[in-house]
């Protein structure tokens, strides 16, 4: 729509629809390192909020056929300092300390007598590769049932025989899905996949599910700066998927 | 200053009409000549005539670009910019739409084009960012349609016709087609477009970000590992763009530059 006004009236206008416009400008705090360090690591715990609360319980992850997994030689080693951490796998015993009524040293025996899942899922890596394996365990919920966990607790948290740590919300952990894996295609865990026990969830990217447990804790409060091994260097804490 | 002095000063305020200059009232003499003043004016009827000469320099102008699309604009152009440098970062992850073993790069993205410094960086500006981008192109899309200004920029199929002389004038030196509106048809199919771009983008985006909880939306684009090549593909839509765009800009100059940031466009080129 053309109008006709005269010149000074169109700068007095330009000049104030320009000001309108000033508020976008304060975007412009992002270019500043040393705030936009501290926003963007605020952009993520917002982000995270908002995947715990999309995050359906009882929502189960895809599964596969046995012929739509890959060949086992297929599947990658992924890890941060070292594949294999050298688990003394007889004397092996899981830590179990925290929020539970039955705190103490649990056998891979005494993991493996519990129910057994064995699912063909897709294991999604933060790096944006993705491949579908197969696994098997016990749920992390049938686990924490023997231990007597305090399931209404907000998080697990897990430390490895490597310098490896992770922390998990409750609610992902007791996914029917997210096992304590001792198997994969089959097979007792190998060495650098974890042996002998790791945990598997599908509803989490790679990062989050923690190889060679070493000790499990059930706890409400996180130690700042001790969340997860990725994660204290940026990575979103939730990683769910 | 003398009470006498303060009471000429009133006086002359008083009488002298409101375009006589200001005189110092220590100055009987220029306290006359101001007195006389309003009668000189009175006499002659000139002051009219200088308005008379100003009316034809009323300037031709358009309210081009609305308060919200001008925010959303410009929001978006920095959304895009952190979007595609850091996206780029975490492409280089895994520059690869291939299975993980064997691993064929399919690109190499030199670092200095990218944002965040390593990948778990890039995820947290692109983590922040879209939220940014959503929400002003969500805020875009319902302003167009709520105000009807989606008229002035909506591509429809009577625009096509208009689509090839456009390219033949910017392209091949051919006669340039008169203007009709805002934007002409390329212009519309240009913009149209991003909006396709920015869906594209937005939705595959939710589906990499959460592909299990959106497991329906990752089906619909045909599963986790298709949509990867689905974003980075709506990302090569944004690209093709946005060179287009700028240099048009450029060549447009600073009158239709301007008119994004203070809505108002000078002597637009169309009539009405």
């Amino acid at each position: 729509m053309i109008t006709r006004l005269e010149d000074k009236e169109l700068k007095r206008q330009s000049r104030r629809q320009l000001l309108k416009l000033a508020p976008v400008a304060a975007l412009g705090v992002f270019a500043f390192p040393d705030v936009s360090t501290r926003l963007v690591a605020a952009g993520v715990r917002f982000s995270d909020w908002a995947a715990g609360v999309l995050f359906r319980s009882q929502h189960r992850a895809q599964t596969f056929a046995d012929s739509e997994v890959v060949p086992f030689a297929k599947f990658p080693y992924n890890g941060y300092d070292v594949l294999d951490p050298q688990v003394n796998l007889e004397k092996w015993t899981l830590t179990v300390e925290g929020n539970v009524q039955h705190p103490g040293e649990y056998k891979l025996a005494q993991i493996q007598a519990l129910p057994k899942i064995r699912q063909n899922t897709r294991h999604i890596c933060v790096e944006g590769w993705d491949v579908i394996g197969s696994f098997g365990g016990t749920p992390v919920s049938e686990f924490l049932a023997l231990v007597g966990a305090d399931t209404s607790a907000r998080f697990l948290e897990v430390e490895c025989a490597d310098d490896y740590y992770e922390s998990i919300d409750m609610a992902s952990a007791l996914h029917p899905q997210s096992l304590l894996c001792y198997e994969m295609y089959g097979q007792p865990l190998d060495r650098k996949h974890g042996a002998p026990l790791r945990l598997q969830m599908p509803t989490k990217l790679g990062y989050k599910q923690a190889k060679y447990l070493d000790t499990i804790r059930v706890a409400n409060v996180l130690k700042p700066g001790k969340t997860g091994y990725w994660e204290d260097q940026g990575y979103s804490w939730f990683g769910g998927v | 200053m003398s009470n006498e002095e303060e009471q000429g000063r009133t006086n002359e305020e008083k009488d002298a009409a409101p375009q006589s200059e200001p005189v110092p009232a220590s100055e009987p003499d220029a306290v006359e000549a101001a007195k006389a003043k309003p009668e000189t004016v009175a006499a002659e009827p000139a002051p009219i005539q200088p308005m008379e000469q100003e009316e034809p320099a009323l300037v031709r102008a358009a309210y081009e670009h609305p308060l919200a699309i001008r925010i959303t604009h410009w929001v978006n152009a920095i959304s895009l910019f952190v979007m595609v440098t850091s996206g780029l970062r975490i492409f280089r992850a895994f520059p690869s739409f291939g299975p993980k073993i064997p691993e064929k790069i399919l690109l190499s993205i030199p670092k200095s084009i990218t944002l965040g410094g390593w990948l778990g960086g890039a995820l947290q500006w692109h983590f922040t960012f879209m939220w940014f981008f959503a929400a002003s192109g969500a805020f875009y899309v319902v302003y167009q349609v709520i105000s009807g200004h989606y008229r002035t920029m909506l591509f429809m199929p009577r625009d096509v016709p208009g689509v090839w002389p456009m390219v033949r004038h910017y392209f091949f030196f051919g006669p340039k087609p008169s203007a009709t509106g805002q934007y002409n048809p390329l212009q519309k199919l240009a913009y149209t477009s991003t909006i396709g771009f920015g869906a594209l983008s937005l939705l595959t985006g939710i589906v990499l970000y959460k592909p299990t909880q959106f497991s329906w939306l990752a089906f619909l684009f045909g599963g986790f590992h298709l949509t990867r090549v689905w974003h980075f593909a709506a990302m090569c839509g944004f690209l093709a763009f946005i060179p287009g765009h700028l240099i048009m800009v450029l060549l447009h100059g600073w009158s239709n530059f301007f008119s994004m940031l203070s809505g108002w466009k000078r002597e637009p080129e169309y009539q009405e």
